[in-house]
């Protein structure tokens, strides 16, 4: 008799699905458009950071410096407008600021051989402190009268769709061409799968390595400028909440191993839709935020559990490095 | 009779003498007994504050403010931001305990945590200052704003606004830890106790996070879009609800309440465009100068620390589209750090 084998990705997707299923029928107001369209606006910036994250996990690599990108580069604009500067030069100035601290990221990973996890866990803070220490004035940076007609890019509808869905959408095209349409996305998930064959066969396993790292922080940048677009202010000291936790965790919830190699914009798009769903029906039934947290937690170790138990780990496929 | 008389000559003559020799005494000048031991007990004294975090509108107001106050006096002022980590905070709190500083002003992040250490630092001779959020222990002076009134008068007003609506508001907490969101919470339950006409529908907490308060009010506006007004417990936090209710194009009818420091630009500049409907002000240059008199009034006092208590709440400034205008309903920090 077969045994039936389920990954990951279509656990989520079945837990997603349960759950759509339940709250359809027994919360009212959950299935219409309008909760509908607001349910994934409400997690389209945390998408949008899971496609960083995807590209860098797929690389075998981690990248903790996420909402440093997403705080300091935009907080920056926003800064630099309120004082005086022209909008377009401080757009510039940040996404230079920005890929100079992906530039820095990649050195450490792929020059001097640092392990990401520690590498971007130390840039973050540098740069996180960076913003405190010089850049802001205030934790929360005010939207100015310069950043006019800016605020469009998270709020207010394309075509009926809120913006910020419309961003998400365009971020997944873009990630997912380069991943699957381009040489460079083949060679993530080749340096990913195995890094040491990955060079023997004559990729320029470092070069791409620098690559993943600046793009993932121009995409987290990209968040941050919609984000921030969307609540009128940038909120700088999100970067000690704990939101990398709720990226990592829809990376992995949709079946991106942490192991490298896997996936793609798919299982982000599966992830970010089972936490908007748990979020959304929650908030619906206002129950109180012990309460959420406590729902959050079964519905993750009940998926990690039967992953497991359906995928049980064996001495081959696991490999050093695994979390 | 002529005694009388004779003593009136003797005081006109008293008071003759006494207008002649006036100026003269004027140009001597008269010594003001009191102001040397004042300067006294306040040159070279320490003051150590301890916020939760600086860089963001309260704490660095009531840095500025009372450094403006107390430098000229040469009072040294040092700083230990523990920026948000309350474990940093008591270790901060443990080691100015040792170093002894005349005067400590504390920002408490819970009503727990430093109590004990403050109990200890005023049996040490130390002044407690606590200032906007308090703990168990009551130190020798309190300054700040009175939460429970911040609820009650933000729910009175959306109450208010409700009438002849739907009567259905919502509640954006902050972080559950923080007492000053449970204090506030207080409020408003003291208020909707008066009013069993109103229905709340959704009470939740966002965590003094602008984009949590966004992704919640949204939800809950799709469910009632007939919601007629939304208590917001920070302002830096409603940037997110205001905008909420923006998108949804219900501004003007879904009447936002919240409260703040009175920053210019997360307060007045708000309110006049239409984001918030109320917006309380415990207005922070009041609050640090109110910081600086008491700190001048202990060391000038004299009194053992602990050995007398007292408290100032804050008279809020409600701001509202009225004096959203006005040069003095806001301050800003560049003025007061100047």
């Amino acid at each position: 008799m077969k045994r039936l084998r389920f990954n990951q990705q279509e656990i989520v997707f079945a837990v997603f699905a349960m759950l759509f299923v339940a709250f359809s029928i027994f919360l009212r107001g959950f299935l219409t458009p309008e909760n509908m369209l607001t349910l994934l606006q409400n997690v389209a910036v945390l998408g949008i950071l899971g496609l960083a994250m995807a590209i860098v996990v797929i690389g075998r690599g981690i990248d903790i410096s996420l909402i440093a990108a997403l705080a300091v580069p935009p907080g920056l604009v926003l800064q630099m407008v309120q004082n005086g500067h022209s909008l377009p030069a401080s757009l510039l100035t940040a996404v230079l600021l920005t890929i100079a601290f992906g530039l820095v990221n990649g050195w450490l990973i792929a020059y001097a051989e640092v392990p990401s996890l520690f590498a971007t866990l130390a840039t973050g803070l540098l740069l996180a402190g960076l913003g405190q220490a010089a850049l802001f004035q205030l934790d929360v940076v005010q939207w100015s009268d310069g950043m006019k007609g800016f605020e469009r890019l998270g709020q207010g509808t394309i075509l009926g769709i809120p913006t910020s869905i419309v961003m998400f959408a365009i971020a997944c095209l873009v990630v997912a061409f380069l991943l699957r349409q381009t040489r460079w996305g083949a060679y993530i998930y080749a340096i990913g799968d195995n890094p040491y064959a990955a060079r023997v066969t004559g990729i320029p396993s470092r070069p791409i390595i620098v690559l993943q790292y600046v793009v993932a922080a121009l995409i987290g940048c990209f968040a941050g400028l919609v984000m921030a677009a969307s609540v009128n202010s940038m909120p700088t000291r999100i970067f000690n909440s704990t939101l990398i936790y709720d990226v990592i965790l829809v990376v992995v919830l949709g079946g991106i191993g942490l192991s490298g190699g896997r996936g793609g914009v798919l299982n982000v798009v599966i992830g970010t839709l089972l936490i908007g769903t748990m979020l959304n029906g929650m908030t619906i039934m206002d129950i109180s935020y012990a309460g959420q947290n406590l729902v959050k937690g079964v519905v993750l170790l009940l998926a990690v559990i039967t992953d497991s138990f359906l995928n049980p780990r064996n001495e081959e496929t696991a490999q050093q490095g695994d979390i | 009779m002529k005694y009388a008389v004779r003593t009136a000559k003797v005081i006109a003559a008293a008071l003759g003498l006494a207008a002649i020799a006036a100026p003269a005494l004027a140009q001597q000048g008269l010594d003001e007994p009191f102001q040397k031991p004042f300067k006294e007990s306040l040159a070279g004294k320490t003051v150590a504050y301890v916020p939760v975090a600086m860089n963001f509108d309260l704490t660095e107001g009531w840095y500025a403010g009372m450094k403006k106050e107390l430098e000229p006096y040469g009072v040294k002022f040092e700083i230990r931001d523990p920026n948000w980590n309350t474990n940093a905070g008591a270790q901060a709190v443990t080691s100015l305990i040792s170093e002894k500083p005349a005067v400590m002003v504390i920002h408490n992040p819970d009503v727990q945590t430093y109590a004990k250490l403050l109990q200890r630092a005023e049996n040490e001779g130390i002044y407690v200052i606590q200032i906007n959020m308090g703990s168990a222990y009551r130190s020798s002076a309190f300054v700040g704003a009175n939460w429970i009134e911040i609820g009650e008068k933000d729910t009175e007003a959306v109450v208010k606004a409700c009438q002849g609506k739907s009567n259905k508001i919502a509640v954006v907490q902050g972080a559950l830890s923080a007492a000053a969101s449970a204090y506030t919470l207080k409020g408003v339950e003291n208020v909707l106790a008066k009013h069993p006409e109103i229905k709340v529908v959704s009470s939740q907490a966002a965590d003094w996070d602008a984009a949590k308060a966004k992704a919640i009010t949204q939800t809950v506006l799709k469910q009632n879009p007939d919601l007629c007004g939304i208590v917001g417990f920070w302002d830096g936090m409603d940037i997110g609800t205001a905008a909420a209710v923006k998108e949804a194009g219900l501004t003007g009818k879904v009447f936002v309440a919240t409260s703040g420091g009175g920053e210019r630009k997360g307060a007045c500049e708000l309110v006049k465009s239409g984001a918030f409907d109320l917006n309380l002000s415990y207005d922070v240059p009041t609050q640090a100068a109110q910081m600086a008199g008491t700190i001048k009034w202990l060391l000038s006092s004299g009194a053992k620390a602990g050995s007398i208590k007292g408290s100032e709440y804050t008279t809020l400034i409600p701001i509202t589209k009225e004096n959203a205008d006005s040069q003095t309903a806001c301050w800003n920090l560049s003025d007061l750090k100047k």
